[in-house]
């Protein structure tokens, strides 16, 4: 087995043991980047030179006694919309394309106390809006599993950093579903955790009441180790939560004996009332299946789940399903609610203290709306100009406050599901990943996709998606496992069961191959740290062609 | 459709959000909204009389700290990324005459 396709704690444990350097590990991921990232796009800016000169400064840490923990010198990559000081930071969007923070996030901190080297920044959905990281500025990132289908989003990049080998692990954020999905969609491990465990510090603001960092691993043991790494109270964020319970990793016991799992049949196999009101919701002209399974579930998943729930029992879990309710009203309340969040939230962009500034305008409102019309993609400013009507005077009552009265309503009844249930088992996702292309087309359709995520954003639970099995296509089905609000103990150690009876997870072919000697993409090379080099080079590969100009003239002024 | 989104609605709205939409942008937004809120309208099913909106899933307060400056003079480095600076400050279009 090559390096990279050890997990984090694996490569940590070698380290540890002398066999490989800081540096070797370091290496071994650029490689893989070299060798594939001109195909599969997951990173946005690479981060060499501060990557060697990290991990030779780790490395006498460990020696030195100074730097412990099982992930010392484990290199990892991290999501950009996470703020790391001197390092680009863009969020995928134009708006930020030159934006170099100076500070880092509080995970970030925590991560480098604990002995990480940061790789680069992965590529994701500008702002995060999107659930296949085609609506990055950059490009979107490829499936490594099949380069003709998304990684799913708005982690994408993250994800696939994880699945190729070009990353032992990454930091994502999920708002509505932004971790576990595309941790399905490409057959890697990701956790959201609990609302307030990890500080939004540095993590750049989309809807701020949702919003949470998690770690994407190849396994559920390094998820916990890494969770375990970078959860931790902060007063710099006033919704933190101080915990007593971060000891994720005590979680990892192979034993479910007894373990309460329900399972809502209104995920599986809708009522038909139900079907007909999703429906009704896209319009006549839409794909959603009719049918036993649910909301375009499709077979292979639901089959999926309830194969899950068959080695849990067979573990000695008691496995029921029940009525969780209100699942379609999810969607629209997530929607409201995180779409004016985020027109609030990205007030802040207006080309006066970082980013894009229009070239041409005429005062300064002017130059505000320019800035912001042209530094933005077309799904922010549909979820701006969303949020923008809902939170105005005289629509506020009747749609905000709707959505905020329906999110207490979701929270009772999660509330409810959890005093008979330890956790509850889900699809990650309706379908596996879909082809390129496919979905940006028809934007309220791409959200209902987001249907067995977003409810546990608006309830603040933790949840994880761990892949299965792949689909008659090759591609990888994942199944979600959500716990009640401070108890992702429970799914880990739920999540960690299973995966000892399916055993290590498949690698996909891409990502087997020796490609220490592969080609070395003439546009990776040039994606090194420098700020204007990396825009532009990814523009040029892309042919975003305002992009590099921008940046051209940028460097000019 | 049910929720028509009138000209002058989104004209306001483009002013809310600060931004600049062409007229096919508008159309678009007009129809986009129209659509999204026709899906929201199903929240109008649920009886919501007598519950609280829910800004936040935790019962948490306001957290206060005394006001003493804890980090240092990062200015220089925070101007570093702004479009226009001048005299140690951001630099702005005219505003007042």
């Amino acid at each position: 087995m090559q390096i990279t396709e050890w997990t984090a704690l694996e490569l940590g444990r070698m380290i540890k043991k002398k066999e490989i350097s800081v540096r070797e590990a370091v290496d071994a991921s650029y490689q893989r980047i070299a060798a594939l990232d001109g195909d599969l796009n997951s990173y946005v800016t690479l981060a060499q030179e501060a990557a060697y000169a990290r991990a030779d400064q780790v490395q006498a840490g460990i020696e030195d006694g100074s730097i412990t923990g099982p992930l010392a010198g484990v290199p990892a990559a991290v999501k950009d919309n996470i703020c790391t000081e001197g390092l680009l930071t863009t969020c995928s969007s134009k708006i930020l394309y030159n934006f170099v923070p100076t500070y880092s996030a509080e995970a970030v901190l925590n991560m480098e106390k604990a002995g990480a080297v940061i790789l680069g920044k992965t590529n994701m959905d500008e702002f995060a809006m999107g659930s296949t990281t085609e609506t990055s500025a950059f490009g979107p990132t490829k499936n490594p599993w099949n380069t003709a289908h998304v990684p799913g989003g708005s982690s994408g990049g993250s994800c696939v950093a994880v699945a190729a080998g070009e990353a032992p692990y990454a930091l994502g954020s999920d708002t509505g579903g932004s971790i576990r999905q595309p941790g399905s969609f490409c057959g890697v491990v990701g956790l959201k955790p609990t609302y307030g465990t990890v500080s939004r510090y540095g993590l750049i603001a989309y809807g701020s009441s949702l919003d949470q960092i998690g770690p994407i691993a190849k396994d559920v043991s390094d998820c916990a180790a890494i969770l375990e790494m970078i959860a931790s109270h902060d007063k710099k964020d006033s919704t933190s939560v101080a915990r007593t319970d971060c000891d994720f990793t005590s979680a990892l016991v192979d034993d479910v004996k007894g373990l309460r799992v329900g399972i809502p049949s209104d995920y599986l196999g809708v009522s038909p009332s139900m079907q007909n009101r999703l429906a009704a919701m896209v319009g006549p002209a839409s794909s959603i299946r009719g049918g036993e399974s649910g909301p375009g579930l499709d077979d292979e998943v639901r089959q999926a789940v309830l194969d899950t729930a068959d080695v849990l029992r067979q573990k000695g879990a008691i496995v029921e399903e029940f009525d969780l309710s209100l699942v379609e009203y999810a969607i629209p309340a997530y929607y409201v609610i995180a779409s004016a969040e985020a027109s609030s939230n990205l007030s802040r962009f207006d080309g006066v203290k970082y980013g894009y500034r229009a070239a041409e305008y005429e005062g300064l409102h002017n130059m505000y709306k320019k800035s912001r019309s042209e530094g933005f993609g077309e799904e922010v400013k549909r979820r701006i100009m969303l949020g923008s009507f809902v939170l105005s005077s005289g629509y506020y009552d009747a749609y905000y406050l709707k959505a905020l009265r329906t999110k207490a309503l979701i929270k009772q009844s999660f509330d409810r599901a959890f005093e008979k249930y330890d956790i509850i088992l889900a699809p990650a996702s309706p379908t596996t990943a879909p082809e390129l292309g496919k979905s940006l087309s028809d934007p309220l359709k791409m959200y209902l996709g987001d249907i067995y995520t977003i409810s546990v954003n608006l309830a603040g639970l933790p949840g994880i998606s761990v892949p299965c099995r792949l689909d008659s296509k090759g591609l990888p089905i994942g199944v979600q496992m959500i716990g009640d609000c401070f108890n992702e103990k429970a799914i880990l150690r739920a999540a960690y069961a299973f995966e000892q009876a399916r055993g290590r997870f498949l690698v996909p072919e891409i990502a087997k191959k020796d490609n220490a000697n592969g080609c070395v993409c003439q546009r990776n090379a040039d994606k090194c740290s420098g700020k204007e080099t990396s825009f532009a080079a990814a523009s040029a590969a892309n042919g975003t062609e305002n992009i590099q100009k921008t940046a051209a003239d940028k460097e000019g002024e | 459709m049910a929720n028509i989104i009138s000209d002058e609605t989104i004209e306001y709205v483009g002013i809310l959000a600060k931004l600049e939409l062409s007229d096919e942008e508008k159309e678009q937004a007009k129809k986009d909204i129209g659509r999204m809120l026709d899906c929201v309208d199903k929240l109008n099913e649920l009886d919501t009389s007598g519950v609280e909106p829910m800004s936040h899933v935790f019962p948490v307060s306001n957290v206060f700290r005394e006001d003493v400056v804890i980090n240092g003079d990062e200015h220089e480095a925070t101007l570093k990324n702004a479009p226009a600076a001048k005299e140690q400050s951001f630099m702005v279009p005219k505003t007042v005459e």
